[in-house]
């Protein structure tokens, strides 16, 4: 079952186009690691999905219900934190969850409450105002904000930002007990590799607002699989022929030439196959992992 | 809607710059109270100076009445900043503090909130007032106890017998609450504009004294638009100090001069509110939240 469907999903903020034509499935139980690196249009996407952001086109249904028709009902099974982990200074961790708790139209008993305290390590501080908390409490507050009316999806935007290593272990064990032990839904972004590749069953990755590649995340990650850029006189013509072969996946086009997936053994065949089909080839360059194309189209470690 | 009502009205009294506006009120009125108190007796006879060879008071002129009439002229004009002061900051200091983002994930529309955070923060203008009246009425009468009320106005005087001011005070307080629910929703509506704190609060007050300007000043050219002006309107809870009198000229008790000039300030003012609160509905549905 689906629990995010996205289609051909677009954002403009006038003449910068933040999301292009994005699309994919999240499934239930899975842990979906959403990576890009700062200002690819990943938040703009989950800011879209909890209807923050109006898309200028495309749509999304989460739990199969069309997000605009039905939003308020939805937001009752989803629990997120985006970006920073801004809240009232003026309240204590306990005050905040007592308040998100309240807002999600369920009852939420005092133990739930601790039990979420306790989670994310802050069941000590529960008492003090959130102007006395590190950067790292407060996205932990965050994340037990998202957490404490036990939605069935939850989306976490950069929920590592401003924790140290044990945190950040922390939370990446949290995310899979999530998914694992509860059967929940996770969507997480983030702009580490690194980071996603140790959570998410899979794995979309996207840049400047377009989905570069996406699939299970042993697939993409696996050594025996290569990129191959492809650049042609007649990219539309080497469209439909890659798309009828055999051997390539996750095929895209962008404005540099034609991207694709394909086990390493099988490029010369794939060669061969679009020489024999006599497309003007340009370029035919190996990328030789996901992780070295990843860091070469974000500029990122 | 009840839920997030209570929350944004919880979240109004833990603020501490939701106090000053109170400790503010509470200071001045204490000290024009205690001045009065100390040196009242030369100010009133400053007051009748000019018309002690006319006309001949009995009592005590300057009574709790007449202490609240004054501290009524003197504040209800800056009781509108005090009240801009979080009226302005409902929408755009959430979303500048970054947990507008927040609310708005939370299972209840963006009309829904909208309306909580301005029913809340019209129950915060209505506890001003209170606090305005417990302090300029209650605390004057207790302090300066009752008497006639006497009122000079630019041209003429107007005596009201003690047993016929207070409902009139009641009145004026409810008139005075149409009055700055009118700038709570102005300050809310320049809340949804923005996404700062001081931009909203200081474009309040601004358009606060520019449309007191344009009210006041006797120019033709701005006579056709200041009947439309909520700024016209927003001091006349005096009309509620302004009897009948027969033709021997003696005060018709319990009678108030022009009761249609309340009726239309108030159909005027309550206009402008509703206006404000949908212009600002209207703008927080529309409007991308990217903060």
């Amino acid at each position: 079952m689906s629990v995010i469907k996205v289609h051909e999903l677009s954002k403009n903020f006038g003449s910068l186009q933040a999301v292009n034509a994005l699309s994919f499935e999240v499934q239930a139980g899975e842990v979906f690691g959403f990576l890009g690196q700062n200002g690819s249009g990943k938040s703009t996407t989950i800011r879209m999905l909890l209807s923050l952001i109006y898309p200028s086109s495309g749509s999304i249904e989460l739990f199969d219900m069309p997000l605009q028709a039905n939003r308020n009902k939805i937001a009752e099974r989803v629990g997120a934190i985006i970006e920073r982990p801004d809240l009232y200074p003026y309240l204590t961790a306990k005050e905040h969850l007592q308040l998100f708790a309240k807002l999600s139209k369920q009852k939420i008993s005092k133990e739930q409450i601790e039990k979420t305290l306790v989670q994310v390590g802050l069941s000590s501080r529960s008492a003090d105002k959130v102007n006395t908390f590190s950067l790292g409490m407060k996205q932990r507050l965050g994340i037990a904000i998202a957490l404490v009316h036990n939605p069935d999806l939850i989306i976490l935007d950069e929920p590592t930002n401003g924790l140290d290593p044990q945190g950040i272990a922390d939370i990446r064990h949290l995310i899979q007990d999530l998914a694992k032990q509860e059967g929940k839904t996770v969507l997480v972004s983030s702009h580490l590799l690194s980071e996603i590749e140790q959570v998410a069953s899979q794995i979309l990755i996207i840049h400047q607002g377009k989905k570069v590649a996406m699939g299970p995340t042993q697939t993409l990650l696996d050594p025996n699989k290569a990129i191959i850029h492809i650049v042609t006189q007649h990219d539309e013509q080497a469209l439909s022929i890659l798309g009828i072969s055999k051997y390539a996946q996750n095929i895209m086009q962008r404005k540099d030439g034609i991207y694709l997936s394909i086990a390493t053994s099988e490029i010369p065949v794939l060669h061969q196959f679009i020489v024999a089909a006599n497309i003007p080839l340009m370029s035919f360059e190996l990328k030789r992992s996901l992780e070295d194309y990843f860091l070469q189209i974000t500029s990122m470690q | 809607m009840w839920p997030i009502i209570q929350i944004e009205t919880f979240k109004i009294f833990k603020r501490p710059r939701t106090y000053i506006a109170f400790g503010a009120i509470a200071a001045l009125i204490l000290v024009i109270q205690m001045g009065l108190k100390i040196d009242g007796e030369s100010y009133a006879a400053f007051l009748m100076k000019d018309i002690n060879n006319t006309l001949i008071v009995d009592g005590k002129v300057l009574n709790g009445y007449l202490i609240c009439y004054i501290l009524l002229q003197l504040l209800l004009v800056h009781v509108p900043l005090l009240v801009a002061l979080i009226a302005a900051d409902m929408i755009s200091g959430e979303a500048n503090l970054g947990t507008l983002r927040l609310l708005l994930t939370t299972p209840y529309s963006r009309t829904q909130w909208v309306l909580a955070k301005f029913i809340a923060a019209s129950f915060y203008t209505i506890l001003l007032l209170i606090w305005l009246a417990f302090l300029a009425l209650f605390l004057s009468m207790w302090i300066f106890g009752t008497d006639d009320l006497f009122l000079m106005k630019s041209n003429y005087v107007v005596l009201i017998e003690g047993q016929d001011v207070f409902w009139r005070y009641v009145g004026a307080f409810v008139f005075a609450s149409f009055s700055l629910l009118t700038v709570t929703a102005l300050g809310f509506l320049m809340s949804s504009l923005a996404n700062n704190s001081i931009g909203p609060i200081v474009a309040t007050i601004s358009a606060i004294v520019f449309f007191t300007i344009l009210s006041t000043l006797n120019i033709p050219l701005f006579s056709a638009i200041k009947p439309y002006l909520f700024t016209t309107h927003m001091n006349n809870w005096k009309e509620f100090f302004d009897i009948k009198v027969t033709e021997s000229n003696e005060a018709i008790t319990g009678s108030i001069l022009n009761v249609a000039k309340i009726k239309n300030s108030i159909i005027v003012l309550v206009v402008h509110i509703i206006l404000f609160v949908s212009a600002s509905v209207w703008i927080v549905r529309k409007k991308d939240i990217l903060s």
